[in-house]
């Protein structure tokens, strides 16, 4: 297959990125080193390319009550300027995908972000789900270009270089509208690092120029490794990794993003594994080692049991300790339970430790 | 450009052998090293150990990928190269330095099997 090309593809390349293939898409890995650009984020400030992620708006007289039935999280209650993070679920719970709502400036408008890797699969569940609603739907991904700037010297960058004042007013996961070039652009303090920042939204030839800004201003770009690494140590999970049709909201320990005070696809199933019904849980591990845990590697009790798996690791950048993801049989997750990881030939004792190994840095 | 030296034997999986009569130091190329990125940590094995040659016996891990090590020859480590524990970049900062570990060779011959600094230079098509 073909990989696709975000609008900022031949920007990466004249910047000496190096490629990969990624959700169907050429995205940069990393420019210079993926330390280097992680700890421009921690740091200072950094940009990435987002512009594969999926933009899908729905609107209509029934958009609320339809997005509050296909999603986890309640948005019932929620003024416009908001963002909610949550799941779609299938109805025995499993992930469809996890995902943004902005409940928008004009009535009734809602605009969805999912992941790259799922847009397709996420508009065909989406458009079958509401048949039974007066809503309509545009998945807009290819015509919308998507610039992250993260890090504690975001908003000053947001500002100073871009010219949005407004950018001081927004607490975290809020938005608002604002032009660039005469056009909209969605300018939202969210983010996918662990640190304050914005997503950018407009127009792909908006999304080249303002680019081209940021870098003549010296913001550091960031490739898609160190966007892992950032999020992983912000104990944020990656569909695929720590989401997918197997792994739940409920098990990937994102309880806090399901609401049961409503009728949402998946509900019955979630709350049976709330109760206790469920196999497997998320956790986080710590080993006394610098060697890596892998995703797929095993988790083994000190007596060599095995009862987990290793679903993203990393010698941690920030905190200089080597943790991962891993979801465990459910008799194993609570912290401070010891339990090794199976690296090649060797065994790593560690035990449980909270998912959040990063303290983030969100803008109240 | 990766850096290359004449004298010394190469692997197809980008090991280079500096052979001093029976003793083969190992460690990885220049090319393996930048393809690698910055290099994180070294799992090497432990002295008194047999490597064999084609086989693992231990791994380059860089922040996003772990690449295995490949003995290219079979023997008994004699010796592994502490310094590396504490500080993996050195074999980003000097690959061809940065050995990994001293084997006694039990089959010098196989070192016929090996590459020498043009045919390396011809493998990794540079």
């Amino acid at each position: 297959m073909e990989e696709l090309k975000t609008c900022l593809y031949d920007a990466h390349v004249a910047l000496g990125a190096k490629m990969s293939p990624f959700a169907g898409y050429m995205m940069p890995i990393q420019y210079s080193s993926i330390t280097i650009e992680h700890n421009a984020v921690r740091q200072h400030v950094g940009m990435f390319d987002v512009s594969h992620m999926g933009e899908i708006f729905v609107k209509g007289p029934q958009a609320e009550a339809f997005i509050n039935y296909i999603f986890t999280n309640d948005i019932r209650g929620y003024e416009p300027g908001k963002v909610l993070y949550g799941m779609m679920c299938y109805p025995d719970g499993g992930t469809v995908d996890d995902l943004l709502v902005y409940r928008e400036f004009l009535a009734d408008h809602f605009l969805l972000v999912v992941n790259a890797a799922n847009i397709d699969k996420d508009f065909a569940w989406i458009q079958e789900q509401a048949k039974a609603f007066d809503v309509k739907l545009d998945n807009a991904s290819p015509r919308i270009g998507q610039i992250a700037v993260q890090g504690p010297e975001a908003e000053k960058t947001v500002m100073e270089v871009l010219g949005y004042k407004e950018a001081a007013n927004l607490s975290f996961y809020t938005f608002c509208d604002v032009e660039y070039n005469g056009e909209r652009l969605i300018l939202s303090r969210t983010g996918y690092t662990g640190e304050d920042g914005f997503e950018l939204y407009t127009t792909n030839e908006n999304t080249v120029e303002i680019w081209d800004k940021l870098l003549k201003a010296g913001v550091q770009p960031c490739g898609l490794g160190c966007r892992d690494t950032l999020r992983f140590e912000a104990g944020l999970p990656l569909y695929g990794d720590e989401l997918s049709p197997e792994i739940s909201p409920v098990m990937a320990g994102l309880g806090m993003f399901c609401k049961y005070e409503k009728d949402f696809i998946g509900k019955e199933a979630l709350l049976d594994q709330k109760a206790g019904n469920l196999a497997r849980k998320l956790v986080g591990i710590e080993i006394e080692d610098k060697a890596i845990p892998r995703a797929g590697y095993p988790v083994l009790t000190p007596e060599g049991e095995e009862v987990g798996i290793v679903t993203t690791g990393y010698h941690s950048i920030s905190l200089d300790k080597s943790i991962c993801f891993a979801l465990v049989n459910k008799d194993f997750a609570a912290l401070d339970t010891p339990l090794c990881i199976g690296i090649r030939k060797k065994v790593f004792p560690g035990k449980v430790v909270k998912k959040r190994f990063y303290q983030t840095n969100y803008k109240k | 450009m990766s850096k290359i030296i004449e004298g010394l034997k190469y692997s197809e999986s980008h090991e280079w052998v500096k052979v001093e009569g029976n003793i083969a130091y190992i460690g990885v190329t220049d090319f393996a090293q930048k393809e690698m990125g910055d290099i994180t940590y070294v799992d090497m094995p432990e002295e008194g150990d047999d490597v064999i040659a084609g086989e693992e016996f231990g791994a380059l891990e860089s922040v996003k990928a772990s690449s295995e090590l490949i003995s290219p020859v079979s023997g008994t480590v004699v010796l592994v190269n502490g310094e590396l524990e504490d500080a993996p970049e050195k074999v980003n900062e000097d690959a061809y330095g940065a050995w990994i570990i001293k084997v006694e060779m039990s089959l010098p011959s196989e070192l016929d099997a090996l590459m020498d600094a043009a045919g390396y230079k011809a493998h990794i098509g540079e």
